[in-house]
């Protein structure tokens, strides 16, 4: 148990998935402009980490290993990831209409998302059991959804704040990330 | 008269890539790698080579077989494509340059979902003749190999003391904010800052003319 929550904290905070390994950049740029939407976007990645980490984690261990197919890895997993992402809106259009309303536009851009990809050969690099794996993957998506919202707060800050002509845009959005990451840096200390 | 106008017009589309619709500073897709990789020269290197292999492979073959490919299942057969030139560059690094492919990790299998790629595809090479692809693929390359460069240069100048490889910064001149993350950040904002001016500048010059 306890290992687990080390999992849990270390993917969440110490080795956050956007601000100290810089996986899945565009999303954290892209979407941070409205709140309502990162929170969107936020469920969905979730969601799909969890699901997407359930599926090929038995795939690698049960059929790539044994069958010394490793090196169709990355062939397999991008294509499972973008499958189970359309069954998932197809599912969600036809069973729960409201939940596909409030996710269902981040899904289909959920595909090209690098914290996907990088959570599913996180676990087998690391070589995770399957609980491990599932605490991680989950640990993950909350840390992109932390960040990812509290840059979509700085930037309601940011509207109304007198910025520097030259920064005016998207470079200041870098800076405020530079800080976000430093104070991320402070979590570093969290687990020996 | 015509060979030239020919010649001219692949010219204007790898210059595209360079700067005015530089991948990472102009258009500001495909971050993640930029970023993460970047804290020395050798690894901005091969991430640049290993991203400009699989963009050119890529839209070469999605080029020459377009008008095979159904419009209904284009996205999964452009990811089969550019996954199978990923799997190929990690299996040669992996033979090759061991220490490299260690140093990138999870960066070399990102390349498929690197929006690069799969942006230039579906808005480029799946409309376009094979060779027009080349020299986009060629620009984008480019276009972030020098940017990626660039940006570890200066991390590694800064935080490390090093000029490619060479140590010339004494340790106590050394920054160590840059070779973490938040340098990264800070840096690349300040670069796209920078782009962003020149880019006006040359705009503005081209309305007074």
């Amino acid at each position: 148990m306890n290992d687990l929550v080390k999992i849990f904290l270390t993917a969440m905070l110490i080795d956050n998935v956007v601000l100290m390994r810089f996986i899945a950049l565009c999303p954290f740029i892209g979407m941070s402009n409205d709140a309502r939407k990162s929170v969107g976007m936020s469920l969905a990645v979730l969601f799909v980490t969890v699901l997407a980490t359930a599926a090929t984690w038995p795939l690698y261990m049960f059929v790539l290993k044994p069958m010394h197919l490793e090196f169709l890895q990355i062939l397999t997993f991008i294509l499972v990831i973008a499958s189970l992402v359309q069954l998932v809106e197809f599912y969600l259009k036809k069973s729960a209409p409201a939940l596909y309303g409030s996710m269902g536009v981040y899904l289909t851009l959920i595909t090209t998302n690098c914290a996907i990809l990088a959570v599913t050969f996180d676990v087998i690099a690391k070589g995770y059991g399957f609980a491990q794996s599932m605490t991680y993957a989950v640990g993950v998506a909350s840390g992109f959804t932390l960040s990812l919202l509290l840059l979509a707060g700085i930037r309601e800050r940011i509207k109304i704040a007198p910025v520097p002509d030259f920064l005016k845009g998207t470079p200041i959005l870098f800076v405020a990330a530079a800080l976000l990451a430093m104070s991320f840096g402070g979590f570093a200390g969290l687990i020996k | 008269m015509r060979e030239t106008n020919t010649m001219k017009k692949y010219l204007s589309i790898f210059a595209n890539g360079i700067l005015t619709e530089n991948p990472l500073l102009m258009l500001m897709i495909g971050l993640c790698s930029s970023l993460a990789v970047t804290t020395n020269i050798a690894n901005g290197v091969g991430m640049g080579l290993a991203m400009t292999f699989v963009l050119v492979m890529s839209e070469v073959i999605i080029s020459a077989f377009r008008r095979l490919i159904p419009d209904a299942i284009r996205i999964p057969v452009f990811i089969i494509i550019i996954a199978s030139f990923t799997t190929i560059v990690d299996l040669v690094m992996k033979a090759y340059a061991p220490a490299l492919s260690r140093a990138m990790g999870v960066f070399i299998p990102l390349i498929v979902v690197n929006c690069i790629i799969m942006g230039r595809v579906e808005s480029f090479s799946y409309k376009r003749t094979v060779a027009e692809s080349v020299f986009d693929a060629l620009g984008m390359g480019v276009g972030y190999t020098w940017v990626l460069c660039l940006i570890s240069l200066i991390r590694e100048f800064l935080g490390d003391g090093r000029f490619f490889g060479h140590a010339i910064l004494p340790e106590r001149f050394q920054v160590k904010f840059f070779s973490q993350s938040p340098g990264g950040f800070l840096v690349f904002g300040l670069l796209i800052a920078v782009a962003l001016a020149v880019n006006a500048r040359i705009a503005k010059k081209g309305a007074a003319r």
